[in-house]
């Protein structure tokens, strides 16, 4: 006969399975169901100005601190790497295509799951271990149109935003480094930068991405909060599966997307 | 007569699944303007009737009629469009805490009416005054007391004039003073709007001096009823040992356990 403790592991991997599925299913629901209830948001655009602060607005200064050093980061080890084939004119290129490509969408967007992400799913956590959802609900408000709906559009409009500014910091941060201090010519610095970015290649490809990881960051930071157990330990939990999920979301789609955007290379 | 009862509820059975029932067979009626209580120990199920009541649930068998209306064959329309005539306290406010003292209150005439800011205003500082705290409009619910909470979640529960309002435990956690502010309120404002009050409750004592009839529930089944004067006076084991809260009786005090002899082994 079988033992009893292998049988009792197997059937914990189902429930793990058809748990995860079930969960899945829970936030593609959710997802469809704040689409279709942002009526209200672009009805009442303050909703949505009002989440612009908290998670845009309040989450500059660390975008733009990270840019401005990653851009410098950029700027020292480029130069040592271009000196070895005598190319240091080029470091602008390599300073704004690293940026725009990649480091841009990609660090904003982690920065923003930790900072942003853990914020939203806390408080919506909280509002909902209060009772503050079910009170709404009582009051014949849908909390998904008027408390979910706004954060996402918030969140969505904030993502490319940031990035565009965490590029813009890192390119300047690079020409601090690459031009003031070490002493780059300025002209070739931001020439071969010109030429070599590409509008549609890269600086579309990047807000794309960015674009996408909003949503995705976003929606898993709602959905997270939404879903919580109402405990301290619950809102605890969530916030800390939201980081760690959207971090690898955020991961896993700059692999697909860039192995899309780039397939024709 | 049907259209003197607010609410009517009849044979109503609700479990979360099969096997646990929490609710079985619940016959009640309402009266319109009257203060009606529902009372039983924790984990008997009021909350839960209260809830099917708002129509947060749906009950597995019989039917619950709001204003003539089954709650529970209501569309999402519908259900809302009879919302917007409760109103609820949740048992610790439940107030929005990003929202000062004043938005919260006039949240749903922002929300449901077409009211000018002024009107809104004017209604506001009416409904907080109602509840003693026009002064304190502009804190926001951290800055309020446990008391100050309820009483302003009390006013903005009633901000729309509702004609039934349920209370979820009111008086839980409350000082002796905030506790008989908030037991007056309960009385006043139900007269004063002319709604139907719902407060579903184990303080006994507080509840049983305003309210006009009570319905005590035990493990999901509605055991008595009557009015306050028949409960104090019930000759009934269960329903004597909750109104006088003995520490034991027919709700015994001890969980379910092993002979005590035999757990120490002495046996």
């Amino acid at each position: 006969m079988f033992d009893r403790g292998a049988i009792i592991n197997v059937r914990n991997v189902g429930r793990h399975a058809t748990d995860s599925v079930l969960r899945l299913g829970y936030a593609a629901r959710f997802f469809a169901l704040t689409l279709l209830h942002s009526g209200t948001s672009f009805r009442r655009v303050s909703l949505i100005v009002r989440e612009l602060y908290f998670t845009g607005v309040l989450s500059m200064i660390i975008i733009l601190v990270s840019g401005l050093f990653v851009g410098m980061v950029l700027g020292f080890q480029g130069y040592q790497t271009l000196k070895t084939y005598g190319s240091e004119s080029a470091l602008g290129v390599l300073v704004a295509l690293s940026l725009v490509r990649e480091l841009g969408p990609v660090v904003s967007a982690l920065l923003f799951a930790s900072r942003a992400g853990s914020a939203m799913t806390a408080e919506i956590g909280l509002m909902k271990a209060t009772e503050q959802l079910s009170a709404m609900e009582m009051m014949a408000v849908d909390p998904i149109a008027r408390v979910v709906a706004p954060r996402f559009w918030a969140g969505v409009i904030s993502m490319p935003l940031l990035a565009a500014m965490f590029s813009a910091m890192g390119v300047y941060g690079g020409y601090l480094i690459g031009v003031v201090v070490i002493g780059v010519d300025e002209g070739s610095f931001w020439a071969q930068m010109q030429s070599a970015v590409d509008f549609r290649e890269d600086i579309v490809n990047g807000v794309i991405k960015s674009i996408v990881f909003g949503i995705a960051v976003t929606w898993i930071a709602l959905f997270e909060g939404y879903d919580a157990p109402p405990t301290a330990e619950g809102v605890s939990g969530a916030t800390t599966r939201t980081v760690v999920t959207s971090s690898l979301a955020i991961l896993g789609l700059d692999f697909i997307l860039t192995a899309f955007m780039f397939r024709g290379i | 007569m049907a259209a003197d009862n607010l609410v009517e509820i009849s044979g109503v059975s609700y479990a979360y699944d099969q096997r646990h029932p929490v609710l079985t067979g619940i016959d009640m009626v309402i009266p319109r303007g009257k203060v009606v209580a529902i009372m039983g120990i924790s984990g008997s199920g009021k909350t839960t009737l209260l809830r099917l009541i708002a129509g947060w649930f749906k009950p597995t068998q019989g039917s619950i009629r709001v204003d003539g209306q089954l709650i529970h064959e209501l569309d999402r329309e519908g259900l809302y469009r009879m919302r917007r005539r409760m109103g609820m306290l949740f048992q610790f406010g439940a107030l929005f805490t990003d929202l000062s003292v004043f938005d919260n209150v006039a949240f749903q005439m922002r929300e449901h009416t077409d009211l000018s800011a002024a009107m809104i205003r004017d209604i506001v500082m009416m409904k907080l005054h109602a509840v003693g705290l026009r002064g304190a409009h502009r804190l926001m619910p951290a800055e309020l007391s446990g008391g100050m909470a309820r009483r302003v979640a009390l006013a903005r529960a009633t901000a729309l004039d509702p004609m039934l309002i349920m209370y979820d435990e009111p008086f839980t956690g409350l000082d002796p003073i905030s506790l008989g502010v908030i037991r007056n309120l309960v009385r006043k404002l139900n007269d004063a709007l002319g709604s139907t009050s719902i407060v579903v409750t184990h303080d006994v004592q507080e509840a049983l001096d305003i309210v006009d009839y009570v319905y005590y529930l035990s493990e999901g089944v509605m055991v008595a009823h009557g009015t306050p004067e028949q409960m104090r006076a019930s000759t009934d084991p269960l329903v004597h040992q909750f109104v006088w809260g003995e520490a034991d009786g027919p709700v015994a005090f001890q969980y379910p356990s092993r002979d005590f002899s035999e757990e120490l082994d002495l046996v």
